[in-house]
């Protein structure tokens, strides 16, 4: 069920209106011809087909506002090779979200054919259909269902051809593990059989996916199928690829954000041996057929920079980002506030805040670049291959179809690996050296230079009646955006407001880049409003679980609460109740989740042991059950640092967290007990699994807190300073 | 200073002509071509870089050349036998304990290192143990049951 609002947009799209064009500001990139095409791949069986009507509307829907539109023509999802193995192809990427393994299963799934002959080919830009990026937890809810589509084609063709081969009638024929049988006459010709030496261009228009009754693949958990490489570091990432004469490149970097260089002696760096300094500009750098050693060379260059004056820090940070938002945009609105406000009972009013956060993958941004002749080859550790395909091909003068992208595996992305700066880099200095370059960034520059989560604001004021319902809801946040902020419980006054782009800035906001993170907006938003609704249940004495029922029909979401509650163990008490219980739900991706968390809380240092946390997904047809539960216990764990101890800490543009050491991210120590349900919900499409899972962590561990404490912890993350004041707050 | 340093390498000897100052990790990845040792943070705080010195989990990222002298080091590359999956390799792959795949060497190396001197640890041991290794997709879980698993079947084989 979709609910639909009377602002812009559905609760669940809100984030694709916000703005990609820094990605994806070039034009769409231009299919290949089929001769191309078939160079590339060698032989086999390509298969034609047409995204189907609805697909493609959903598609265009899903861009608008991003200057792209997916290319019409785009040839081949698949391929069927003489040897019978099969090749998927996407343009999505794997970082971890595991669906190098879940995709293969789809293929699998509707081609008929065993999981063990598929191959994905991912993120290559010569091989692959034309892909926006990999984010927004759209591969499998998007892209899922056009690999389906295209699978269920070149199976209905291959039909075709064996009726033809084996002189049978097409109704006879069934498929089964890479073959057409023909059961009546005992005949079987394989799909290898059928490709060998062909090409066939035959589109069948209107081919029905199977019924999900028939479904064998999808729907069964299976082991992740890049665990084999990723255990014997046979895996390649970006930082592990190496061409004959490539040099390794160290960047001199400002101090601060907004410094400007003043002068630079680079004479130090020129006297190491083999070391070559490159200064363009803007630029210097040193490049040297050893990292350690170019990063020995750029120690030696004296350079004097002029740094702003800090105007903000991270504690000014919220006051200034208020008097800096824009006029706010109203993403919903219903029934009248002030009728709302009159039938109220208990009206409550607070402001909710969060901190910068850093994506921090383990791998940081990586590229090698390559350019011979007029032709580039990149290989990136990258969600945008495409976007950054066209970037690069911009940059050197290149048409675009002379630039490949080959995306390795990704060593975590978050979010964080859109924006393609290294990879620029990398072209820019193989350009000026002749040679090819690989830029790895260090832990520094990767918190330097990362997109974080934008600090925010979210100013509530709601009203509930004594017997526990919500009569209003004002709603304004303030540089998180939209995604998650319409709430869904059934409010009929409300208004919800946003001010200021969730991940964009503008000139005189953020001091630094933000950009989107793992569910944009979402954490923040879902953050305050359980908060909210978590007050506005004490307020009124109900408990938690039993007020969010009182006000709320969708059966999803309800469905979801009842599943977690029942896992959890929660029996019905007034917070308060000392023992120390927290809950929040939430949508993201078109999916419902529910968290449940114990914790226990250290009254002296201010520590918050997290004890136990649950959570149920509904997530419609799930592909890989296993392979989902990676995901949910992945944004639980992820949620625990932005709950917890993960901020940013920075004057003016000067980054003061270079490295893990003052940047705590979890830690084993810090790890719950983690309990998943996934949900059945194998008649409802596809929808998403890896973002929504860590929506829930700020409000069911705050509201936990408070159930333990009676103390309200109002910004994230939740440090031992902040829970010692809140505390102290309370008790004074 | 540039001096010839021999030390095994997976069973191997290695012997090469470099500056005993640059760090294992590097030497490693570019010099020597085993690229499964990662960078994640080049101070010792994340443990990608985690190898096997003379028995015992070192950080390569800050660990010298002239300490690697006469030693026996062992990478994520060494540690399958005649194209066997190690235990503990067999237990990360039943366990899907890894996503991203990137902090994986570096868990699995420093996981043996505990097995190496503590073939059974209690599940609170290799918590601690395995503390300063960092994960960001949050597999931690699941490495601690795959480590579980490895130890029950083989101890510190």
């Amino acid at each position: 069920m979709r609910r639909e609002y009377t602002g812009q947009g559905t609760v669940y799209e809100d984030h694709l209106k916000l703005d990609f064009s820094a990605a994806t500001q070039a034009g769409p990139s231009l299919p290949l011809d089929r001769r191309q095409f078939l160079q590339l791949l060698g032989g086999g069986i390509i298969v034609c087909f047409t995204v189907p009507d609805s697909l493609g509307a959903q598609e265009g829907e899903r861009r608008r506002g991003m200057g792209q539109q997916l290319p019409q023509d785009f040839n081949a999802f698949l391929r069927i090779a003489e040897d019978g193995r099969v090749s998927g192809f996407t343009g999505k990427v794997e970082y971890g979200q595991g669906i190098i393994t879940s995709m293969a299963q789809i293929l699998a799934e509707e081609l008929d054919v065993p999981l063990d002959s598929v191959d994905m080919v991912m993120g290559d830009t010569d091989l692959c259909p034309w892909d926006m990026g990999t984010f927004g937890t759209m591969s499998t809810r998007i892209f899922g269902p056009a690999l389906r589509a295209a699978a269920a084609e070149a199976r209905a063709v291959l039909v075709g051809l064996a009726a033809e081969q084996l002189q049978a009638p097409k109704e006879r024929l069934r498929t089964k593990a890479g073959a057409v049988y023909d059961e009546a006459g005992q005949k079987r010709i394989s799909y290898a059989e059928l490709a060998k030496g062909q090409m066939i261009l035959r589109h069948l228009k209107g081919v029905a996916p199977k019924p999900v009754s028939e479904d064998t693949l999808i729907g069964k958990s299976v082991l992740r199928r890049d665990a084999a490489a990723k255990v014997t570091g046979q895996a390649k990432y970006a930082g592990d690829i190496k061409v004959p004469a490539m040099l390794h490149a160290r960047i001199l970097r400002p101090p601060v954000h907004g410094a400007g260089l003043i002068h630079a002696d680079t004479s130090g760096a020129r006297a190491i041996e083999g070391a070559q300094v490159i200064e363009d500009g803007d630029l210097i750098a040193v490049l040297h057929p050893l990292p350690d050693m170019a990063e020995r060379a750029l120690a030696k260059i004296r350079a004097e920079f002029d740094r702003p004056a800090p105007t903000v820090d991270d504690r000014t940070i919220f006051d200034h980002l208020l008097k800096a938002a824009p006029q706010g945009q109203t993403v919903a609105q219903g029934g009248s506030l002030e009728e709302g406000r009159k039938a109220a009972r208990h009206i409550f009013d607070q402001t909710y805040l969060n901190s910068y956060v850093s994506h921090a993958p383990i791998e940081t941004h990586t590229a090698l670049a390559k350019i011979e002749g007029n032709k580039l080859t990149l290989w990136a550790s990258t969600q945008t291959p495409f976007a950054l395909k066209e970037a690069a091909a911009s940059l050197l003068g290149f048409p675009a179809q002379n630039v490949r992208v080959i995306t390795p595996f990704i060593g975590g992305a978050f979010g964080g690996k859109s924006n393609n700066q290294q990879a620029m880099e990398a072209v820019r200095l193989a350009k000026l050296a002749g040679k090819p370059v690989q830029v790895v960034w260090t832990r520094a520059e990767e918190f330097f230079y990362d997109t974080f989560r934008p600090a925010a604001i979210v100013k509530i004021q709601a009203g509930a009646t004594e017997a526990g319902l919500i009569t209003f809801w004002d709603y304004g946040v303030y540089w998180a955006g939209e995604r998650g902020a319409p709430q869904f419980y059934n409010i009929l006054n409300h208004r919800t407001v946003s001010y200021g782009s969730g991940w964009g800035s503008t000139p005189g906001s953020h001091p630094f880049a933000t950009g989107p993170w793992r569910a944009p907006g979402n954490n923040t938003n879902t953050f305050a409003r359980e908060s909210h609704i978590d007050t506005l249940a004490a307020k009124v004495g109900m408990d938690p679980v039993e007020f969010r029922l009182n006000n709320l029909t969708d059966p999803r979401m309800r469905r979801v609460l009842q599943a977690a509650a029942k896992t959890f163990g929660w029996s019905p008490a007034k917070a308060p109740s000392r023992r120390g219980f927290g809950v929040a739900c939430g949508t993201d991706a078109g999916t419902y989740v529910a968290h449940m968390a114990e914790v226990a809380v250290d009254k002296n240092t201010g520590n918050i042991k997290v004890k136990r946390v649950v959570c149920a997904q509904e997530m419609g047809l799930c592909v890989n059950p296993e392979g989902a539960r990676l995901q949910l216990e992945g944004g639980i764990t992820m949620g625990l640092g932005y709950a917890l101890s993960e901020e940013v800490r920075f004057k003016g543009g000067e980054i003061l967290d270079s490295n893990f050491d003052t940047y705590t991210i979890p830690h084993f120590s810090r790890l719950p007990q983690i309990e998943t349900v996934i949900l059945d919900a194998k008649d409802s499409p596809f929808q998403g699994g890896g973002e929504p899972p860590i929506i829930c962590m700020g409000g069911a561990i705050a509201n936990a807190v408070f159930d333990a404490t009676g103390a309200r912890l109002l910004q994230l993350p939740m440090t031992l300073e902040r829970v010692r004041e809140a505390l102290f707050k309370r008790e004074s | 200073m540039k001096e010839t340093i021999a030390f095994t390498l997976n069973g191997r000897p290695a012997s090469l002509e470099v500056d005993s100052s640059r760090m294992l990790l590097w030497v490693l990845r570019y010099d020597l071509g085993l690229t499964g040792t990662k960078y994640g943070c080049g101070e010792g705080l994340c443990g990608a870089c985690t190898v096997i010195v003379s028995g015992k989990a070192e950080r390569s990222c800050v660990l010298e050349m002239k300490a690697v002298a006469g030693k026996k080091v062992t990478t994520i590359e060494g540690l399958a036998t005649n194209g066997e999956l190690h235990p503990l390799q067999k237990a990360f792959v039943e366990h899907d304990a890894l996503q991203c795949g990137y902090c994986t060497p570096g868990m699995i190396m420093n996981a043996y290192g505990l097995l190496l001197t503590n073939p059974h640890p209690s599940r609170s041991e290799i918590i601690e143990h395995m503390d300063g290794n960092l994960c960001r997709c949050g597999a931690h879980q699941r490495i601690v049951q795959a480590i579980e698993t490895a130890a029950q079947r083989a101890g510190g084989a």
